[in-house]
């Protein structure tokens, strides 16, 4: 990966998450958490500080990162798409659905559109399962999709 | 709906979550008060004992006993924890608790703290349910103020707080072992049992881990009576059960039956039988750790003990409708891919056998099966059980084993006739264009996104099986039905 430069006040905002959970290593998860809610994601150079600030290795942080789905080390698009690939909406019909986003985005799972604005990735059920199959775009839940209601979807966002 | 009592799901959809006042006016916290005031520990674990609740996160293990052994150990400090990190897919009960009735939990989780010796009290929740978290933290913050949590509660001088942790999406979380690693800020990876975490748990000292409807169903059982609870259920599973209905059924969500109901009447009775008058296929219960019961289980009583011996279990509560449309095989193939990426990698057999075992299925599918795989499925899958640390690996060959069981045949459609029933696995079908039929619009040409499509104008299509992706657009498309899956 590109090494990133982290602007001082990106460096003093994370020290300041750090502080609020008391410099605590038992914190971790709940630091990574907000740190990823400022940046959109995990660089390796968000880790090393928040490992510097925890007093633990970069190894460890950078081992409990990879270790959970929630965490990404790649920059999100700024409309993520994501489509639940639970039970539920798997056996009416979400595979379909997840093929026709993959070709109308020309993206496969975990990738952002060169333009920066959509990326996919799959969920692991969001609870909605009455509604099956769901796509979720950033925070609005989209409701029994179907293939050939992909392209509004996406026209939606595409302004 | 006459089928269902609601112990568990009580307050959902009747009270307004966000309101201390209308729990109480349901007899919230009513049970808390007695505990405090009028019995003693041992006297509540004895009622949870008797009342026979077991734990309704999937293991049933008895929760009064778990409490009590949490009570017997030695130490400074306790924690109780409240696991919610509802990973199965296709379960949603604990969220519609926690977003209904968030009281009900803390209530039931301070009765604990009181039972067991705990001053502190976690929820271990998914980062996924922000609402149930907001709703929590509400609910938190009107118990302080009304002095039922915290210091002092209710001017008994027990002391009691409860703090929040978030899950990041990791399925093994909901084994207590690996949750409790999860909330220290480590990888959640599980650990040997023992020492159970009532003996060594959160930081190493004594920690009762139970499931969010576990708890819902305690200030009920304390209000009512344990032999009021005891009544309900068959003779080894007490109470009642949550069960998130989905798949192709007519009635989605949550039911609420008494333990011992036959599928039969969930799936027909209550929700209603299968979508568009198909045929009812298979149900599948517990997740990825769970198994398919199929027709001739329709009539068994469900319970903890039944399940199992059906070769599935109960799990959190999830239960799927599959119908005529899906293929097992696929539908194993499916859960294993989850288990193969869930899997935390700790133990060999789980992080091997499972890869193996989604090896041979995708082989399967793919009409490259043979005789021997099928032995390699059983075999593997009986040693990935026997062998692996923890829950999950040691139930993630449960899906594989009893659709082996209970739909050999339709294993030997795609190992012997290269044949999948349900149109599922795309190596194993062809769409064919019927020259009779096809008046040559042209239209499943300019719709396929491969130009797998030839022929002239008027005259009958042809498809090129090579160029073929098997994406089934040109036969959705089509307007005289002339084409076909062979």
């Amino acid at each position: 990966m590109a090494k990133i430069k982290l602007s001082e006040k990106k460096i003093q905002e994370l020290k300041d998450v750090c502080k609020t959970f008391n410099n605590d290593k038992g914190e971790l998860i709940n630091v990574l958490h907000k740190a990823q809610s400022l940046s959109g994601y995990l660089p390796a150079e968000v880790q090393e500080v928040i490992a510097k600030e925890l007093n633990v290795s970069v190894a460890h942080v950078y081992g409990v990162v990879t270790f959970y789905s929630f965490f990404t080390m790649q920059p999100k698009g700024i409309h993520p798409v994501s489509i639940c690939l639970g039970t539920a909406c798997y056996v009416r019909g979400a595979e379909k659905v997840l093929e026709e986003f993959k070709r109308q985005l020309k993206i496969q799972v975990g990738e952002t559109t060169p333009d920066g604005k959509f990326s996919l990735s799959c969920l692991r059920c969001v609870g909605a399962c009455g509604l099956a199959p769901v796509v979720m775009v950033g925070e609005k839940v989209f409701g029994r999709v179907a293939p050939d209601g992909v392209a509004d979807i996406i026209a939606e966002y595409n302004t | 709906m006459a089928k269902q009592i609601r112990i568990a799901l009580r307050n959902c959809g009747v009270i307004d979550p966000e309101r201390i006042e209308d729990y109480i006016a349901r007899d919230g916290y009513m049970a808390l008060a007695t505990v405090l005031t009028e019995l003693t520990p041992e006297a509540v674990i004895e009622i949870l004992k008797k009342s026979g609740l077991r734990g309704r996160g999937g293991g049933g293990f008895p929760a009064g006993l778990k409490w009590e052994i949490t009570r017997k150990v030695q130490a400074d400090q306790k924690y109780v924890v409240c696991n919610a990190d509802e990973g199965d897919p296709g379960a949603f009960m604990d969220r519609s608790i926690l977003e209904g009735d968030p009281h009900s939990v803390l209530e039931a989780m301070t009765i604990n703290g009181y039972c067991t010796g705990a001053s502190k009290g976690l929820i271990y929740i998914r980062a996924e349910y922000p609402l149930a978290v907001e709703r929590l933290k509400t609910a938190m913050a009107q118990s302080r103020e009304m002095g039922l949590l915290g210091e002092n509660i209710l001017g008994t001088g027990f002391n009691f707080d409860i703090d929040i942790r978030y899950g990041a999406g990791a399925f093994v979380c909901g084994e207590e072992t690996a949750l409790i690693h999860s909330m220290e800020g480590l990888r959640g990876e599980p650990t040997v049992k023992p020492p159970f975490p009532s003996v060594e748990g959160y930081l190493k000292k004594p920690t009762n881990v139970n499931n969010v409807e576990t708890f819902a169903n305690v200030p009920v059982i304390l209000n009512k009576g344990w032999e009021w609870f005891a009544s309900i259920g068959t003779e080894r599973s007490k109470g009642t059960k949550v069960f998130a209905l989905a798949g192709k059924i007519n009635n989605v969500g949550l039911v609420e039956v008494p333990m011992g109901t036959t599928l039969r009447e969930v799936i027909f009775e209550i929700g209603g039988g299968i979508q568009h008058g198909r045929e009812f296929k298979a149900a599948q219960t517990g997740g990825p750790s769970g198994g398919c019961l199929t027709k001739k289980h329709l009539d068994t009583p469900i319970d903890y003990d039944n399940l199992i011996a059906a070769g599935s279990m109960m799990g959190s509560g999830g239960l799927i409708v599959m119908d005529e449309d899906d293929c097992m095989v696929a539908i194993a193939k499916f859960y294993l891919e989850f288990t193969v990426e869930e899997s935390c990698g700790k133990c060999s057999p789980c992080r091997i056998g499972n890869k193996r075992l989604h090896e041979i299925l995708g082989k399967i599918t793919q009409g490259n099966g043979t005789m021997e795989d099928i032995d390699k499925l059983r075999n593997l899958g009986t040693v990935i059980k026997d062998t692996s640390l923890c829950g999950l690996g040691q139930s993630s060959p449960n899906p594989v084993l009893s659709t082996l069981d209970n739909f050999y045949d339709e294993y030997m459609e795609h190992v012997k006739d290269k044949k999948c029933r349900s149109k599922v696995c795309k190596s194993l079908m062809q769409y064919l264009i019927i020259a009779d039929k096809c008046i040559g619009c042209t239209l499943c040409a300019r719709n396929c996104p491969v130009n797998a499509i030839s022929g002239e104008r008027k005259q009958a299509h042809f498809i090129d099986q090579e160029k073929c992706i098997k994406c089934g657009a040109c036969m959705e498309k089509c307007k005289f039905n002339a084409i076909i899956i062979n």
